[in-house]
Order: C-alpha cells, then sequence, then structure tokens
C-alpha cells in the first residue's frame, strides 16, 4: 500500500509548478467582471436598437452610418465586442471541458472556440474603425442624408 | 488532512444537510437556473458569431447590409427575436445572481432566483408588446 488516498474534500493537489499564474482562477473573475459591464452594454444597445423609435423595422445602413460615425458608439460597440466574446468563448470552454472526453475532441473543439473569437474581434474591431458612412458609387437613397448630403 | 477525534463534528459536518455539503447545484432552483443559464450562454454565443457578421456587411456595400438585416424584420424572425431577447435578459440577471451568491451570500440563492424570474417578466414585459407592434405594424 505505497499510494496515499487524500481526505475526500480537501484541496486538489497543484503542480509542483512554482510561481505559476492561476489562469482559472482569473478566467473565473473574468466571467464575472466582464458580466457586469456587459449587462449595461447589452441592455442600453438592445434599447437603442430595439425599443427606442419604430425599433427593429428601423434598421437599415444609414441607421448604422449614424451611430459608426459617432466615437461613444465606436467605443461602445467594441467594448461589447470584446467583453462578450471573450466572455462567450471561455463559458464555451467550459462546456467543452466539462463534455468532451476524447483530448483530440477536447483539442479540436477549443482550437475551433479560439479561432473564432480571434478572426471576429479583428474582424468587428476592423469594420467598427475603418467604416465609411458615404462609400463611393453606393446608392443615395441608402445613405444617411446628414452625412452624405456633399455627395 | 488534520483528523478531527472521534466524536467531534467538523464545521461543515455540522452545517450540511443531506445534500453534499458546498453545493448549490443538485436539484431544483439551484439547478434549473444553472441548466438555463448554460442553455441561454451558448444559444446567445452561436447568435454573437452571426451576427458580428451580419453586421460587418455594412463594411461590404450599403445594398448587402439592407437585404440581409430585412430578413431580421419578418414577423417569423421577429417572434426569434423575442427569444434571442428572453435568453439574454435571462442569462443577464441570473448572471447577476450568480456573482451575488459569490461575493455576496449564497443563503439567499433560491430568493433570488425567484426575483431573477419575476424581473424577468417584468422586463419582458416591457419589451414584448413593443417590439410586437414594431415588427407586425410594418
Ligand atoms: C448580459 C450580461 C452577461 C452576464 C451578467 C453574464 C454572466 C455570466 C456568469 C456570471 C457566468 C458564470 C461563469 C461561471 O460559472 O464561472 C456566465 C457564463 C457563461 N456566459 Fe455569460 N453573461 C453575460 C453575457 C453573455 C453573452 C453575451 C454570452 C455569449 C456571447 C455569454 C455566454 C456565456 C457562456 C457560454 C457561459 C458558460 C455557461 C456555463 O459555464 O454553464 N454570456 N455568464
Amino acid at each position: 500500500m505505497a499510494t496515499t488516498l487524500e481526505a475526500p474534500r480537501s484541496p486538489y493537489t497543484r503542480s509542483t509548478r512554482k510561481n505559476g499564474v492561476n489562469w482559472e482562477k482569473w478566467g473565473w473573475l473574468y466571467m464575472r467582471v466582464s458580466g457586469v459591464l456587459l449587462v449595461v452594454l447589452i441592455f442600453g444597445h438592445l434599447f437603442v436598437n430595439l425599443m427606442v423609435g419604430e425599433g427593429v423595422s428601423a434598421l437599415n445602413f444609414a441607421f448604422v452610418s449614424g451611430k459608426l460615425a459617432d466615437p461613444f458608439w465606436q467605443v461602445w460597440d467594441v467594448a461589447m465586442l470584446w467583453l462578450a466574446l471573450i466572455h462567450g468563448g471561455n463559458g464555451m470552454r467550459t462546456l467543452v471541458n466539462d463534455y468532451a472526453t476524447a483530448p483530440l475532441t477536447r483539442g479540436i473543439l477549443k482550437s475551433a472556440i479560439l479561432a473564432a473569437v480571434v478572426v471576429l474581434i479583428v474582424l468587428g474591431t476592423l469594420v467598427v474603425f475603418t467604416f465609411d458612412p458615404c462609400p463611393a458609387g453606393a446608392n443615395l437613397a441608402d445613405l444617411n442624408p446628414q452625412f452624405c448630403s456633399a455627395l | 488532512m488534520p483528523q478531527s477525534p472521534a466524536g467531534t463534528l467538523t464545521s461543515q459536518q455540522k452545517t450540511s444537510s443531506r445534500r453534499p455539503a458546498g453545493t448549490l447545484y443538485r436539484g431544483r432552483e439551484g439547478m434549473w437556473s444553472w441548466v438555463l443559464h448554460r442553455i441561454t450562454g451558448v444559444a446567445i454565443f452561436f447568435f454573437l458569431l452571426v451576427h458580428i457578421l451580419d453586421t460587418a456587411l455594412v463594411r461590404v456595400s450599403p445594398e448587402a447590409y439592407n437585404a440581409v438585416i430585412a430578413q431580421y424584420q419578418t414577423p417569423l424572425m421577429g417572434l426569434g427575436e423575442v427569444a434571442l431577447v428572453g435568453a439574454i435578459v435571462f442569462h443577464a440577471f441570473n448572471g447577476l445572481r450568480i456573482i451575488l451568491i459569490d461575493f455576496w451570500n449564497a443563503k439567499y440563492q433560491k430568493v433570488m432566483f425567484y426575483v431573477v424570474l419575476g424581473l424577468w417578466v417584468v422586463t419582458m414585459l416591457a419589451f414584448v408588446p413593443r417590439h410586437l407592434i414594431n415588427v407586425f405594424s410594418h
């Protein structure tokens, strides 16, 4: 009987790596901090896009131009983008840890989540900061007259 | 582990009821809130992937964006938006409940679950009629 059994409910034995960062702890904290911020960002987003005025039926390119031309909404949308994708991606990682047992499946699923999160963060950030409310050659009727009257 | 002398209960043993100590997640409110939190979280994540792609079309052309966004403005999608907002509102309020359990007090987790459901009903009452009028009167 060389093996010793740990008493029930004693903490997991940590790896002997000294001064290692406890990433799971920071991930746990991130879920909570980003969650609080996301309540404000997402509720504001839904209110402005779905409740004000004619809601969903008023959404079109001209409406989005009005928002994305404003630095306030640029910062709002980019913050929401980063916080929500990392929060959601980390949450999905938890599900993979819970339900996928084969190492290969886990690796593939987690890589897919990471790839989706990185690609969409890059894409979304580029869209917000390179947005052009008055693209050349566009149909004037589709544009926001507030920005594109000179065309 | 420091062994307590026979006959002396540890604080953990004293406070435990029939459920294993240290979990809120087995059975009843604690479990169902977790199940719903998980399902809504996954659903929102997949919607978010699509939503970023459709919004990215503003960078392609006004026509492309307007054509795709028109798909969100049909009656069927209008009902889908009710489900989506319902999922987000539940996840948001229950997320705040989880945070309060972790940083404040787990004793009130059941009460807080019913508070979450109450706030969900109130929020949906404010949203759904207005949204459906917007969807069906255009
Ligand atoms: C609206 C504000 C939100 C709040 C307050 C919130 C809060 C939380 C909290 C506290 C957790 C628990 C993490 C844990 O148990 O360690 C969580 C999990 C999760 N969240 Fe959110 N969240 C929000 C928005 C979102 C969004 C936008 C997404 C999707 C992109 C999302 C997807 C997830 C997923 C997939 C999980 C993992 C579920 C699980 O482990 O069972 N959440 N959320």
